[in-house]
């Protein structure tokens, strides 16, 4: 959308109104890609008149109004009869035409077919880039560009990767209901796991010398408070929001003056966003009280919480992260959990312990040649004064990471490590 | 980026102790506060005594002087706040101009001061505060 202030107040107006503008018509229409095009063309309408008749008081209903009518244009031009939609939207749009305090009725249901929404873009027919594309857009209420620019990716790419999810969408026939039974589960997870990738990615960036991109972070956690909001009471979402709150809330500490990374233990923690970290706790705390077993957000969530708490690093109680991380592998065996449960039981326990638990991990496939793993020996190592084979590993973490930025730091902890030991051998011999 | 929406309310400078918003009008926007809610985008927010109860610290010369209000000089007081996350300043001051407001009320848009807005000599000055916030620890069952 265009650069001038006009536009990006009507960009600001599709941000906030779009995702339930979307989800409305996505009723009548039954067709996502036919609601955006319709909530489009309303925006436009929006841009001709707005300017001059001034925005109006309830703009979400003008646009739904305007938008409204196009669909019922829409319809009649393509002949009715001959549309693969079912009889329900027509009668649907039929009935809303006939009823006065439509709007209202709509905003009663629009929370449900927002839901409905959230479940179409993140659905499981559709590859993950697709996934977070299509939710960044409909949900996120971002436009194509910006969505390019967060993903380094050219704006050509992105929109044919909407227009792609669209379209597998509606020749997959998915339809806009609730999932149900034995779907329900996986449906949801699909779900947070899309909102986790999109946090994760302005978190860490896995592209580009940028280590950060906080927008992103933010989008994924404004998404993550709606569907909060929307199902409040599914504990996991609860424990997704408080993951991304709490991890949101350390932003500003995780970035040194020249735009380094600056791992946890190091960082200023009067620099973490005290607001947010109440607000995680907030969200723990609801998922917890929801009861039952905790999912695998609220779980990391609950250790990030650990951390949260601690004043300053060394008073961080590493007894309850290392059993928050065994309950973590019960519900979600992975080998990069069970290195960071080594982590926990190194400082919980002493580096011998922590080193122990690494070594189980030794034969583990899927960590061979990954840069955690020999990072993590590296530490503690350094930490039994074993300098010489510490820098070994640390040099070896930094030739697995592709992350430019990452790998000064590897490199850096190598020298040090390097050095101590160096000093020590001398300080032994004078 | 983050912004606060800062409620002046027409008349709150000399409004009386103890003088409460009217049910409706705190029904209202309660429902605005319900749609910021639900947009993902409201962080805190919170209402403040009218100015009759505070009072102001000055610091003529240099020292310190208590003054009860209500203050006579001042026009314009807050009576309250949302903090909000949102993209654009723009969407910042959408949100404001949706605010269920009085005629006499103004809403001021002021965007937070992220640490990575600072220039480098300021980081390294605020670098070398101690931490005086008060620790999330102490919040129980967290």
């Amino acid at each position: 959308m265009s650069e001038n202030v006009a536009g990006r107040a009507i960009d600001a107006v599709w941000r906030i109104e779009s995702p339930r503008l979307i989800a409305g018509l996505t009723r009548l229409t039954r067709d996502v890609g036919v609601a955006e095009d319709l909530a489009q063309d309303a925006l436009v309408a929006a841009l001709e008149q707005w300017p001059a008749s001034g925005v109006p008081a309830n703009p979400g209903a003008w646009l739904m109004a305007i938008a409204k009518r196009r669909a019922i244009d829409r319809f009649r031009r393509e002949e009715l009869g001959e549309r693969k939609r079912d009889e329900f939207g027509r009668a649907e749009l039929a009935r809303s035409e006939a009823a006065p305090g439509f709007e209202v009725s709509l905003d009663d249901d629009v929370g449900d077919d927002l839901l409905r929404l959230v479940f179409i873009a993140c659905h499981p027919v559709l590859s993950r880039p697709a996934r977070v594309a299509l939710t960044l857009r409909l949900i996120g209420g971002l436009t194509t560009a910006e969505i390019a620019r967060a993903y380094l990716a050219s704006e050509a790419t992105i929109a044919q990767r909407i227009v792609r999810a669209k379209r597998t969408l509606c020749e997959a026939r998915v339809p806009f209901e609730m999932p149900q039974g034995a779907d329900r589960a996986g449906r949801l997870a699909s779900v947070l796991e899309v909102l986790y990738l999109i946090f994760n990615e302005g978190y860490c960036a896995t592209a580009g010398d940028e280590w950060l991109r906080p927008s992103l972070c933010e989008d994924a956690l404004r998404m993550g408070r709606i569907v909060a909001t929307l199902m409040p009471s599914e504990a996991e979402v609860h424990g997704l929001v408080a993951l991304l709150e709490i991890q949101a809330s350390r932003t500003q500490a995780r970035l040194g003056p020249n735009g380094e990374p600056v791992l946890l233990l190091d960082q200023d923690r009067s620099r973490w966003n005290h607001l947010l970290i109440r607000r995680g706790f907030e969200a723990l705390d609801r998922a917890e009280r929801l009861g039952g077993t905790l999912g695998p957000y609220a779980l990391q969530a609950a250790i990030a919480a650990c951390h949260a708490r601690a004043r300053i690093a060394e008073d961080t109680d590493w007894a309850r992260i290392a059993a928050l991380y065994d309950a973590l592998l019960e519900v979600m065996p992975s080998p990069i959990v069970a290195l960071n449960r080594a982590v926990a039981v190194g400082f919980a326990y002493g580096p011998p312990a922590g080193l122990e638990a690494v070594e189980e991990l030794r034969f583990e496939k899927s960590l061979e040649g990954h840069y955690l793993l020999a990072s993590v020996r590296g530490d503690l190592l350094a930490r039994l004064g074993r300098g010489a084979e510490a820098a070994f590993e640390f040099r070896r973490a930094a030739a697995a990471t592709a992350n430019l930025r990452e790998q000064t730091l590897l490199l850096d902890r190598a020298k040090a490590a390097g050095d101590v030991d160096f000093a020590a051998r001398r300080s032994t011999r004078a | 980026m983050r912004f606060m929406l800062l409620m002046i309310p027409g008349g709150y400078a000399e409004a009386a102790p103890g003088t409460m918003p009217e049910a409706a009008a705190v029904a209202e926007m309660m429902r605005y506060n319900e749609a910021l809610g639900k947009a993902g985008v409201l962080l805190a927010l919170d209402g403040l005594h009218p100015p009759s109860m505070g009072a102001r610290v000055t610091f003529a010369g240099g020292k310190p002087a208590i003054t009860d209000g209500p203050f006579g000089e001042a026009k314009e007081v807050v009576g309250g706040y949302w903090m909000i996350q949102v993209r654009s300043r723009e969407e910042a001051l959408e949100w404001a101009a949706r605010c269920p407001a009085g005629e006499h009320d103004t809403i001021e848009v002021r965007q937070v001061m992220e640490f990575s807005d600072f220039p480098a000599d300021v980081k390294a000055a605020a670098g070398t505060l101690p931490d005086l916030l008060a620790p999330a620890a102490e919040r129980p069952n967290a």
